[in-house]
């Protein structure tokens, strides 16, 4: 009871957050659970019931491990727990096994491992300064980041209904960041190294890193005016640094290398032959070029300027995991997305590299953050935005484009299905949603784009 | 922020809350022959729907009343009607005649879930917000953390989205009742609780509250002018609102009191199953149950409730306060509930729907009775495997009461508007200051049986020689603390009238 008393009182209302957002997590253990469920169950079987040299050749199911070492591991550790709750899901022969057990271990060990989330998010809470605002709790910044993050409706659906582990692993990602900001340089580097060895899809941050490290940590002083000073660059703690991503990467890799198994770790963490967009597509750029080659394609055949003998038919809206080839558009290969992503992000890390220093200065927290998935958006200084009383968050066009997501969902789920096109074109929902969304991200990663290089030349011209 | 901001997210919060609830099975999933409440409420549209009016309540080759017979007043025939013309348009299979007895599939139980959805939202969830909104001398914000508490109560919420019930759709109207009867639109009042009367009899356990208030009112008013107008008015409106709900029953002298025969089950006997009332506490030892013949087991029970419900409706009709007035609900449902005929464990939430509106001036008492009150269907909740939801929300419900009041510090003598009782034990015992300290006590005592209890009931088998051993010391226990509980709200009330702080002058 005085637990709960100390709750209540104003300082504890993250606890408060914290425990409400778990109990909301438990009422979701009935949900509807995607099929990444099957694919961590037998993940939790292969690192159970087979030795090491076995996980990255393991075949049984469909759903082979292709993720990086560390989180083959963290599996490991899971299925000791495991056991207690149902020998059977550990079985690499149960395929799509499933009991009230398993569910219910499965859902708890999401619930649990969120714990890092909330104790990063209090991390970075630390790191804000929040004097200027008022004393009513919901204006505070902290208070806003708190909630933003830990009610995180995204990261809800997406690891406590569709079933994954973003939760953790976002936690490993914010307190990296947490210690970036608090100037524990080493630790951050360290946290960051062990992330990419649990979710390698974090190369995507890997040059911001990077590139922040060399310019903040590097480069030890900088002049007056905050650019670099050229001379004042540290070898001995660039080699610190290579030597703590050295260090990790060997601990996980290691095993793996002595097996000579190199080669086929890499071909199960990048499977290139899956093709430019999953079986549903990620609301990004490529969907935008798929549609329009696709509506491109139909006005070709409509017009005649096509030959519908040499198109293959619904090559993209199939829903099929598979490569393929564009109709109109040139078609697009692994490597030219890797440079179209350079390209993406050159000016962010030239306009850091040139006078980003210091981290504390709201203008320049943005700048962490071109991240492509709209999940990884700790908007620190949108918050200044938050509460700029004079005018309103959205101007009239991104208002009435947010508005339009309910008619389109509506539209998704309910009319549509009552429709005649459902068994003739049972994509278009998916397809709609996918580039509608990918218009706001899209948009919304342009502005950022503009308020970074906007920012930097203000910031100059201010300081000369 | 504006305060209908915080009321958006109070009604989010509480309708997120039972939709995942309702994701749970319902009472009777699975379980062939006779399912549970979800079937017998389907049976009721497929009957509705198929069938004329006056075959609803009458035994025939088509309407089998040993099936889930209808034995809720005509206005919750008429919802069912409703409901499966809904269900015909989506999927005739659902309402057809006989055959779809037993029918279950995902999209059925998606279908039912949203009429309880549906008539929450347009019945139970504004009268809650405008109760809330209404409250006078406290804080907005104080509003919205009331209406909070009020909608996270786990009772209601677990029977209705998990058990399977429409019992928001009564509390909903008799709500609606005591907030016109509070406001001094008797007439809108009345007819509310008319309605919420023909939906389910059970809400008779709250009738008497009402006609003591009304009364009082009129004899304030003077009974030879405006109180006899307002008598008169309020008569009409309840004669007029149930000829209207038994219009097409009235036919026929034979078609009412088969409807009433359905609603009375007096042949059932003084309890069915476990239920935390006194009877059912009493049997354990004497088994009155087979001792008694009914019409003694009738008299005594009928004689027991009048006489604890006698001293509150009294002072209703000579001193009507809005204040009294809700008191007084509290006390006569709790009444009803321990010593009438026939109860069933859900009838506790005819309780929990008075508590809910004294939270605000008694929230330490109130939150302590709705965890019990949702402790006593602890038996009913195992059974229909709803245990993770109902400990998830007696949680929450119990961290938003703590936030939104100081509970630890809510139990001194004045906080628990036990001051003029003290001070009338005082003249005699001078030393008796210790009543907070008993109270507390008493508490921790309640709060570590109950959650004990719970552990014992999901983690170990009864004995083979007493298989109902956890049920029957569930209901004990629940039993002793109401019998505490009817104590105290007594004593309130009938201790109020020295303080007289709560006369409101009504003009």
């Amino acid at each position: 009871m005085a637990a709960f008393t100390l709750a209540a009182s104003g300082d504890h209302w993250f606890s408060a957050l914290a425990l409400g957002v778990t109990l909301l997590k438990c009422l979701l253990i009935p949900t509807y659970h995607s099929t990444d469920f099957e694919v961590h169950r037998n993940w939790l079987a292969i690192t159970h019931s087979l030795p090491i040299s076995q996980w990255y050749y393991e075949a049984t199911s469909e759903w082979t491990l292709d993720y990086p070492p560390f989180f083959a591991w963290f599996e490991y550790a899971l299925s000791h727990i495991a056991k207690y709750f149902d020998q059977e899901m550990l079985n690499i022969h149960n395929l799509n096994y499933f009991s009230s057990r398993t569910l219910l271990f499965q859902r708890f060990s999401v619930i649990l491992t969120d714990a890092l989330f909330f104790y990063a998010v209090h991390e970075c809470c630390k790191c804000i300064d929040g004097k200027k605002t008022s004393k009513e709790l919901t204006e505070k910044p902290k208070f806003i980041l708190s909630v933003l993050l830990l009610w995180n409706f995204g990261l809800l659906i997406v690891d406590h209904i569709h079933f994954q582990y973003n939760g953790f692993l976002s936690g490993l990602m914010l307190l990296s960041i947490a210690r970036l900001f608090q100037k524990r340089h080493m630790e951050g580097a360290f946290l960051f190294a062990v992330l990419l060895h649990f979710k390698h899809i974090y190369l995507y941050v890997a040059p911001a890193y990077g590139i922040y490290l060399l310019r903040s940590y590097c480069f030890t002083a900088s002049k007056p005016d905050g650019t670099v000073r050229w001379d004042s660059f540290s070898f001995v703690r660039v080699i610190s640094l290579g030597l703590i991503v050295f260090l990790v990467s060997a601990l996980s890799l290691g095993p793996f290398i002595a097996l000579n198994q190199m080669p086929q770790v890499f071909s199960r963490l990048f499977p290139f032959k899956r093709g430019l967009c999953h079986a549903y597509w990620a609301p990004n750029f490529w969907a935008l070029y798929n549609a329009l080659d696709k509506a491109l394609s139909v006005i070709g055949l409509e017009l005649k300027f096509l030959d519908p003998n040499q198109i293959p038919r619904a090559s993209m809206t199939s829903g099929l995991v598979q490569q393929f080839q564009h109709t109109v558009l040139p078609s697009v290969s692994p490597l030219a997305t890797l440079i179209c992503t350079l390209i993406a992000i050159l000016h962010f890390v030239c306009g850091k590299s040139r006078r980003c220093n210091n981290f504390s200065d709201s203008d320049h927290d943005r700048t962490l953050l071109p991240l492509p998935s709209a999940l990884h958006c700790p908007s620190i200084s949108s918050l200044k935005t938050l509460f700029r009383k004079e005018k309103p968050l959205f101007n009239w066009m991104e208002t009435v484009y947010l508005l339009g997501l309910g008619p389109l969902e509506v539209c998704c789920e309910f009319i549509f299905p009552l429709t005649s096109w459902k068994l003739k074109y049972p994509f278009i929902p998916l397809l709609l949603t996918s580039v509608y969304c990918a218009v706001g991200i899209t948009y919304a990663w342009a502005r950022l784009y503009v308020s970074v290089l906007t920012g930097c030349f203000v910031s100059k011209t201010k300081k000369q | 922020m504006e305060n209908w901001y915080w009321m958006t997210l109070v009604v989010l919060i509480g309708l997120t809350v039972r939709w995942t609830v309702s994701l749970n099975p319902y009472s009777g999933a699975g379980k062939p022959p006779m399912f549970g409440d979800y079937e017998a409420q389907r049976h009721w549209q497929e009957i509705t729907f198929n069938l004329p009016v006056k075959d609803w309540y009458f035994n025939s080759s088509d309407n089998n009343l040993q099936y889930w017979g209808l034995d809720y007043p005509p206005l919750t025939a008429y919802h069912s009607l409703l409901c499966a013309y809904v269900a015909e348009f989506i999927n005739p299979d659902w309402v057809a005649l006989h055959t779809s007895r037993g029918y279950e599939s995902q999209a059925h139980k998606l279908f039912m879930r949203t009429t309880v959805l549906v008539a929450d939202l347009f019945i139970y969830i504004p009268a809650v917000l405008l109760y809330c909104y209404s409250l006078k001398e406290i804080s907005p914000k104080r509003k919205m953390a009331v209406a909070l508490c009020i909608l996270l109560y786990p009772g209601l919420i677990l029977i209705d989205y998990g058990h399977f019930q429409y019992n928001s759709v009564s509390l909903g109207f008799a709500l609606w009742g005591v907030l016109g009867v509070s406001y001094d639109w008797d007439l809108l009042g009345s007819l509310a609780f008319c309605l919420a009367l023909n939906y389910k009899q059970m809400e008779l356990y709250h009738s008497l509250p009402f006609f003591c208030f009304l009364l009082g009112k009129c004899f304030k008013k003077g009974l030879k002018g405006k109180g006899f107008v307002l008598l008169m008015k309020i008569a009409c409106t309840v004669l007029a609102s149930f000829l209207l709900c038994w219009l097409p029953f009235f036919t026929e002298r034979e078609h009412a009191l088969q409807v009433l025969r359905r609603l009375f089950p007096v042949d059932r006997g003084l309890f069915e199953d476990k239920v935390a009332n006194i009877w059912c506490s009493v049997n354990v030892f004497l088994k009155i149950k087979e001792i008694l013949p009914r019409h003694i087991q009738l008299a005594i029970s009928f004689c027991l409730t009048f006489l604890s419900l006698l001293p509150a409706c009294i002072k209703l009709t000579l001193q009507p306060s809005s204040k009294g007035f809700r008191f007084t609900l509290v006390s006569c449902a709790l009444s009803f509930f321990l010593f009438s005929f026939q109860v069933h464990e859900k009838s506790i939430l005819l309780v929990s729907l008075p508590v809910c509106l004294v939270l605000n001036e008694i929230p330490f008492m109130s939150t302590w009775f709705l965890l019990v009150s949702t402790f006593s269907m602890l038996p009913l909740l195992l059974k229909d495997e709803l245990l993770m939801p109902s400990v998830v929300t007696v949680m929450a419900f119990l961290v938003v009461c703590v936030t939104s009041f100081p509970l630890c510090e809510s139990t001194s003598e004045e906080q628990l508007q036990l001051t003029p009782f003290a001070v009338s034990v005082r003249r005699r015992l001078p030393g008796f200051t210790f009543l907070p300290r008993i109270i507390q006590y008493l508490f921790l005592s309640s709060v570590i049986t109950m959650v004990l209890l719970t552990i014992l009931s999901v983690t170990l088998n009864p004995p083979q020689k007493l298989p109902d051993l956890f049920s029957v010391l569930v209901c004990s226990v629940s039993c002793i603390n109401f019998i505490f509980f009817l104590v105290y709200f007594n004593i309130v009330i009938v201790w109020d009238s020295k303080n007289g702080r709560n006369r409101k002058k009504i003009k």
